[in-house]
């Protein structure tokens, strides 16, 4: 292959890239367009909530708790040599109030929701019941795609709030009934030096962000995937992978822009 | 009306009459497009060149809100069925009935019992649709279809992979719900005794094109090889039997 070759290839690819995303944005806008009939049926977006949200509690949780015990566990392990250890609480609840909280849940969304909005989704493309109900003269952006994305929009923050409260809880286990730390010491520590607005919400304003684009992902690559079994896999596997990246990627962003001077 | 996928001409200038209150069957070998014929009569495709027009309306001229309007007088009958999985019977053909009345539930309730008793599954609408025979799911699809009281119903191949018991089902009720509910029926399929059975008039279609079209006895008498190949089965024909290849001794012999 010589240099023209690979750089036509190169071409190709990024091209095929930002055409995805144009295909992407106007999904997404068809989707937008939707929203306000949606608000008339909130029992669409319930019933996604169910299964986006309150079928993701379990993982979260268990995830949370292990999260927590680990931060405080490590905290310990360093912060005990410099006679520094009540402070375990103040980092256990910043990491996860700033950065663990969201992240951690984004990407976990992203592999429990995520994926099983991809595969619902492709499947109900490759069965045809998209087609099917377009030729009901119902429009499946609204009753499917725009109920799965408000539904993504609104578990993510509450997922992140429950993953944050369980971590610090988890925690309090270690550090408290763990290490010995005094129970007092940990919680006036987590109250003191957690700000509201600088911690707590920037840490929500980040799930919020990360939910969305998690369900535009999840949501864009089932509606396009290719309706075979093997077209299917694809596309969920793109969903976790696109989806983890750019939770990743934002993440790093959002810190810039909001704890840095950037 | 002319349509292509990507560099592949599906169909080249065809001209199609339906005529209103008839079954007319759209029949040809797999992969020609019959499927494709239907979405472009739909509005979910757009032809290239030319039009679509039902009953005085181009299809692909409507606006969305109009052509989700022309839609509701239209119904189909997927190949697969598509429907919706998450749902029992009853709720899958009450769903167009709620989106698109304001009747009261026990006027739905109604409706949807009068549509599944004419499909003879009125006893099955609590099941889901996983718990459905194949037959029995597309004879569900085809109380969905009726379920708007459409004016034209299309039915994508509605005899493939049916046993013969389900297959004479679906043949009946199709020629029965055209008369009884003075519908206008397109059936595409390649089933050719069941389809030539039950239709008023039948266009052949191949390569993009019509290759014929007329009354099933017309077809019948035809003296084109072709279409007696397609309606008699032959293995051999105009269609060979044999893709493209080098001469079976000259393969054997390796040369």
């Amino acid at each position: 292959m010589n240099v023209l070759d690979k750089l036509q290839k190169l071409g190709q690819s990024v091209i095929s890239v930002f055409s995805r995303l144009g295909q992407a944005t106007l999904f997404l806008y068809e989707i937008l367009l939707t929203i306000p009939g949606l608000l008339l049926r909130p029992s669409l977006v319930i019933k996604q909530l169910y299964t986006t949200g309150v079928q993701t509690l379990v993982i979260i949780l268990v995830a949370g708790c292990f999260v927590g015990m680990v931060l405080a566990l490590q905290a310990y392990y360093v912060l005990v040599d410099f006679g520094a250890e009540d402070s375990i609480s103040q980092m256990v609840v910043l990491t996860l109030m700033r950065e663990l909280g969201p992240v951690m849940t984004g990407l976990l969304f992203a592999g429990r929701a995520g994926s099983a909005l991809t595969a619902e989704i492709g499947l109900m493309k490759s069965t045809e019941q998209l087609s099917g109900m377009e030729m009901m003269a119902i429009d499946p952006m609204q009753r499917v795609m725009a109920p799965r994305i408000l539904a993504g929009f609104l578990a993510m923050p509450l997922l992140t709030a429950v993953f944050m409260a369980v971590g610090v809880l988890g925690g309090y286990l270690v550090a408290v009934h763990g290490v010995g730390i005094f129970e007092g010491v940990y919680w006036s520590l987590a109250q003191l030096k957690v700000d509201f607005y600088t911690d707590l919400m920037n840490g929500m304003i980040k799930s919020v962000v990360f939910g969305f684009v998690i369900v535009w992902i999840a949501v864009f690559e089932g509606y396009d995937s290719v309706p075979t079994s093997e077209g299917l896999g694809q596309a969920t596997t793109r969903t976790v992978v696109h989806s983890s990246l750019a939770v990743l990627g934002l993440d790093f962003l959002l810190t810039a822009i909001m704890f840095g001077d950037i | 009306m002319s349509f292509s996928r990507g560099s592949r001409q599906i169909f080249n200038d065809i001209s199609l009459d339906i005529p209103r209150g008839k079954v007319t069957a759209i029949m040809g070998p797999s992969g020609t497009g019959k499927t494709t014929l239907l979405k472009l009569i739909g509005g979910q495709l757009k032809p290239d060149q030319g039009s679509v027009e039902m009953d005085g309306n181009n299809v692909h001229q409507l606006t969305r809100k109009d052509l989700y309007q022309l839609r509701k007088r239209m119904g189909m009958l997927f190949q697969s069925g598509a429907l919706l999985t998450d749902i029992n019977v009853f709720d899958n053909i009450a769903y167009p009935l709620r989106e698109h009345t304001d009747l009261d539930d026990s006027m739905i309730r109604s409706l949807v019992l009068m549509k599944l008793n004419a499909v003879g599954l009125r006893g099955a609408r609590d099941l889901m649709p996983s718990e459905l025979s194949g037959g029995m799911a597309r004879r569900v699809a085809m109380a969905r279809a009726i379920a708007l009281d459409p004016v034209m119903v299309m039915y994508d191949e509605p005899f493939t992979g049916q046993d013969p018991i389900s297959m004479g089902v679906l043949v009946n009720l199709i020629r029965s719900m055209n008369q009884s509910l003075h519908l206008s029926s397109i059936v595409v399929s390649h089933d050719v005794p069941e389809t030539m059975s039950i239709s008023d008039y039948i266009y052949l279609i191949s390569d993009g094109r019509v290759v014929t079209q007329g009354t099933p006895e017309e077809l019948k008498n035809s003296s084109d090889p072709w279409v007696q190949q397609f309606i008699e089965g032959q293995s051999d024909g105009p269609v060979p039997f044999h893709y493209a290849a080098s001469p079976v001794m000259q393969d054997l012999i390796g040369e």
